[in-house]
């Protein structure tokens, strides 16, 4: 409840049915299942000794069940890569442990190397190199001889659909054939745990649902997925359970159903004919939904979040009523900024409380 | 996209992380690096502008050095073969090993090293086989030295296997000394960097050696750095071999140098190595 009466001093109002579940929401995976990554307290910290060290990570837990997708949801900076690469083996773990299906990461990084493959945010192969010979390199590295090589790269490429450009330089590729290479290397060694770091950052929708496609297909062949995204709807497409990291910690965890469910499902936004009529028009909203609607920074805006589609339908006909009249009405799905609002209060490119302060002195 | 199940099932690897290698063989590490040599290989056959220094530098300054301090050092530009070419090959082993660290600090910040890092292959690997590659650099230089060189007009005196004996030990101090610049692009920021260390180191072991000019020609205190210089020892070892035809004790010390050079500077590499990120 502390949120809610913050928010009320800066002015800002609470979302209705915002803060009930979303405190519910933390639990872990059902006990008894195996483990794919089980990691405690992880922390990360950069820079110099004593107070100018930045704690990328402050503390995560992260227990991902066997076959499971697992979302990793937040803003930029937040430390999503930086945990992933403390459980990949690329950076040193600097407090808490972590385990991939048992084997201690920092312990025997060459186990664990074994057990995964790893996706980065930007495709991690050899520029220089053609398709073919990004693949060969990489199974060859793996253990396999030359043939053996060349016939895993051929049948990735045909099945990545990537074999009419086997032999270009990657150079020449585009954004999202590239990051199809790199899922395709990941593959080479069928690790049966895949981390994907924000693998559709910078793509175009159609290369973004090819993307998930892609993905679904390793999930319906029962790989176990650690995947990173910005994008609350990508979480909520591809994962079974969502964690939310911010500024290093992590605020949430559970279901998408779960997620959303906190931040009302959709959000209804309308745009007044009459702007003066805002505050009238407010109240119609509240007195319609029994909770008062967010005014929007442009005048004559109104962000009404609903819980359920028909609540749309409640609104419109209360403001009809109220012969209040409309330009535009649309329903939005909640953004990931809507989610981070609602479980921490600030808005996902603002980690510091000073602002709510300052807003509160001028209120 | 078609479909990606039944042939290559992603997760068809029987899951038992105990019995999972904690490191890799030594047949692992051998084959990791030669297929590291071999992206090597592709890199630079795209890449020709990587033979240009190990090309135009032999024949240009054997050349140039022959005919500008023959007269001056030896009375004559013949009798300075003997001493200059063995000075030449091990400046060329010197400055074509320098390019390895450059090279490799632009190659780990692309993201392609992120991978390697990755995989369960042997730390050593994404090293050394750059390091093998770069061998064919070493020969093409040294080769092109020797033959500017006979036709120059020198004659070796330690005949076909002198030659070849200095040949082979000019590549392997190349090859050795390289394990220095590979540490350096390891633990550099920047590639920039790792070019002005290398300046300075490569400068400073090449003029103050016995390369150029024979050392009793120079005061006595940079007489005595040239003396201990591992260059000097490589430089005179290979005159021993080109010139005399002998394996002398020199040839052993050059020898003993470069062991000594990877046996300190290749662990060091790897180890900044892995700690990188």
């Amino acid at each position: 409840m502390k949120l809610r009466q913050r928010l009320a001093e800066t002015g800002v109002k609470a979302v209705p049915g915002t803060l009930g579940p979303m405190n519910d929401i933390l639990h872990p995976p059902a006990a008894g299942r195996e483990l794919a990554v089980d990691a405690s307290s992880l922390v990360k910290s950069f820079g110099g000794p004593g107070s100018s060290t930045f704690r990328a990570v402050d503390g995560i837990d992260l227990q991902v069940a066997r076959g499971e997708v697992f979302g990793v949801l937040g803003p930029n900076g937040a430390g999503k890569t930086t945990t992933l690469s403390m459980l990949a083996t690329l950076l040193p773990i600097d407090g808490g442990r972590a385990s991939i299906f048992g084997v201690d990461v920092a312990r025997e990084p060459h186990r664990v190397r074994q057990l995964l493959g790893v996706t980065g945010q930007y495709a991690s192969v050899d520029e220089n190199l053609t398709a073919t010979e990004n693949l060969v390199l990489f199974a060859r590295l793996l253990g396999h001889r030359r043939q053996g090589a060349s016939a895993i790269a051929a049948d990735l490429l045909e099945r990545f659909g990537l074999s009419e450009a086997a032999s270009r330089q990657i150079k020449n590729f585009s954004g999202g054939m590239r990051r199809r290479l790199d899922l395709a290397a990941s593959l080479i060694a069928r690790p049966p745990l895949i981390f994907l770091d924000e693998p559709t950052t910078g793509l175009d929708p159609r290369t973004r649902s090819q993307m998930w496609d892609t993905i679904r297909e390793l999930v319906a062949q029962g790989s176990t997925i650690l995947l990173t995204t910005q994008y609350l709807d990508e979480a909520d497409q591809l994962a079974d359970r969502i964690a939310v990291i911010d500024a290093g910690r992590k605020v949430a965890e559970g279901t998408p159903e779960q997620l959303k469910s906190g931040v009302g499902s959709s959000t209804l936004h309308l745009r007044l004919a009459d702007r003066e009529q805002t505050a009238a028009a407010a109240a119609v909203v509240e007195r319609a939904l029994g909770e008062a609607p967010v005014l929007t920074p442009e005048a004559g805006g109104l962000n009404v979040p609903l819980t359920t589609a028909d609540q749309a339908g409640d609104v419109l006909i209360a403001l009809r009523q109220a012969q209040l009249s409309i330009t535009t009405a649309t329903v939005r799905q909640p953004t990931l900024d809507e989610v981070f609002l609602a479980l921490t209060g600030h808005h996902s490119d603002v980690h510091d409380d000073d602002n709510n302060d300052e807003t509160e002195e001028v209120a | 996209m078609t479909t990606l199940i039944d042939t290559h099932p992603a997760a068809a690897v029987p899951l038992t992380p105990a019995e999972l290698p904690a490191r890799p063989t030594l047949r692992d590490t051998v084959d990791q690096t030669l297929a590291m040599a071999w992206r090597s290989t592709k890199k630079m056959r795209r890449n020709p502008e990587q033979f240009f220094d190990v090309t135009i530098q032999p024949l240009l300054f054997t050349a140039m050095f022959a005919y500008i301090f023959g007269g001056a050092i030896s009375g004559s530009v013949s009798a300075y073969l003997p001493l200059i070419i063995p000075g030449i090959l091990a400046q060329t082993a010197l400055t074509s090993c320098m390019a390895m660290g450059t090279q490799l600090r632009e190659d780990m910040d692309k993201g392609v090293f992120d991978r390697f890092r990755s995989l369960p292959i042997a730390r050593i690997a994404p090293l050394a086989g750059p390091a093998l590659a770069d061998v064919i650099r070493y020969t093409i230089a040294s080769t092109l030295t020797i033959l500017v060189g006979l036709a120059m007009g020198y004659r070796p005196g330690g005949g076909v296997l002198g030659t070849l004996g200095g040949w082979l030990l000019t590549i392997v101090a190349a090859w050795s000394l390289a394990w220095i610049f590979t540490w350096l692009g390891t633990v550099a920021r920047s590639a920039q960097a790792v070019q002005g260390i290398s300046m300075l180191i490569m400068f400073p072991l090449t003029f103050l050696s016995n390369a150029f000019v024979p050392a009793e020609s120079l005061p006595g205190w940079l007489e005595a750095f040239v003396k201990v210089n591992p260059v000097s020892h490589v430089v005179t070892a290979c005159r021993d071999l080109i010139n005399e035809g002998q394996v002398t004790a020199e040839v052993g010390w050059a020898l003993l140098g470069c062991a000594a050079v990877v046996a300190i500077f290749a662990p060091l590499a790897v180890r900044s190595y892995s700690r990188k990120f």
